[in-house]
């Protein structure tokens, strides 16, 4: 028969550990979001539950055509839900202000799928890349959308970034 | 033979059971980093031999002020943290200390950081103003060599270079930062 506090004890570090390893699952695997915008219609519309998955923010792993969550430049506080249009070394033509921009080392260029209400990268600028909190994965709600997020078409706007003269 | 396996199994349920609380400690709360390069000098490194183990305390990131030392991820590489001191907040206007010494308005949400060491020092200068978004923590204690430990103090970067947001003339019809 065990001691009243050693049960106690136990459990108490049983429970710190789950909670704990619930937080982390959840920051740097994967985990549950919902999108309160209209910027990103019709691939997500508002209110939609989506699956986020962190851990290829973290790896290194987004690509072009991804649809990611990030930290506002202007708010920290405030979530953005956009498309992956340029990375490092690209040039893209900001149609809203009617001239090339380039996306310099460790940025992004932002983008939202409903040109006309969304506030992107066009009217701030490239991001860095750290303000990116996670990609988005999977379509979860409402069940009649469920599927992968397809990536997006290549974007007219968009000068892949141009062969480095050492290596010619 | 079976004492080892014993052992072996007891430090992997340690490890199982200690690990996640260990990394939420760190990502919630506090964490103790080392501090690379010169830029901090005097204040931190003051020899040039990067000794130097700094606490920073991650849940104080929302209500930074001027003077503060933070560390924030990089806007050229996101896999680096740099530590600097913040020189202005939104609003402000500042001097750049380049050779041109342009003057730039710090927009909405943003930040201007500076090493104390300006002649090798990466900062708002290089890049321009930071977001408040890739500042991940607040130094404020530093905690190795035991010689220099203590806090970190507040230092106001007074001068001619801030103009401070209450003091910037603008025009008759002004929308805020929001560039």
């Amino acid at each position: 028969m065990a001691s009243p506090f050693v049960v106690l004890g136990k459990s108490v570090i049983y429970t710190v550990s789950g909670f704990s390893t619930l937080y982390c699952t959840l920051k740097f695997i994967g985990g549950f979001g919902r999108c309160e915008d209209v910027s990103m219609e019709p691939t997500i519309q508002h209110g939609d539950l989506v699956w986020i998955s962190p851990i290829s923010v973290n790896f290194q792993r987004l690509q072009k055509g991804d649809v990611v969550f990030c930290k506002s430049p202007k708010s920290p506080k405030a979530i953005i839900c956009k498309r992956l249009i340029g990375m490092e070394g690209d040039t893209v033509f900001n149609d809203e202000k009617g001239y090339e921009e380039y996306v310099d080392n460790g940025q992004i260029w932002l983008e939202g799928d409903n040109k006309d209400y969304s506030i992107d990268s066009r009217s701030y600028g490239p991001l860095p890349y750290g303000l990116i909190v996670s990609k988005v994965a999977l379509r979860l709600w409402p069940l009649s959308r469920f599927g992968f997020i397809e990536p997006g078409k290549q974007p007219a706007n968009l000068n892949e970034q141009p062969a480095k003269l050492n290596e010619l | 033979m079976v004492a080892v396996k014993l052992i072996l199994k007891r430090l992997l349920k340690g490890l199982v059971i200690a690990g996640p609380p260990y990394i939420a400690f760190t990502d919630l709360f506090y964490v103790v980093r080392t501090v690379d390069g010169i830029s901090m000098q005097p204040t931190l490194n003051p020899d040039g031999d990067n000794i130097d183990f700094v606490l920073l305390n991650r849940w104080s990131t929302t209500d930074i002020e001027r003077g503060d030392i933070i560390s924030l991820i990089s806007p050229k590489d996101p896999t680096t943290w740099l530590i600097k001191r913040v020189v202005a907040l939104e609003g402000d206007q500042v001097k750049a200390d380049s050779c041109f010494e342009e003057i730039c308005d710090v927009p909405k949400g943003h930040c201007w950081v500076e090493g104390d060491n300006r002649k090798c020092s990466m900062d708002s200068n290089n890049f321009g103003p930071v977001s408040l978004g890739l500042v991940t923590a607040k130094a404020t204690h530093v905690i190795w060599p035991p010689s220099r430990w203590g806090t970190l103090d507040k230092k106001e970067v007074t001068g001619d270079r801030v103009t401070l947001r209450e003091q910037v003339q603008r025009g008759k019809v002004f929308f805020g930062w929001e560039q």
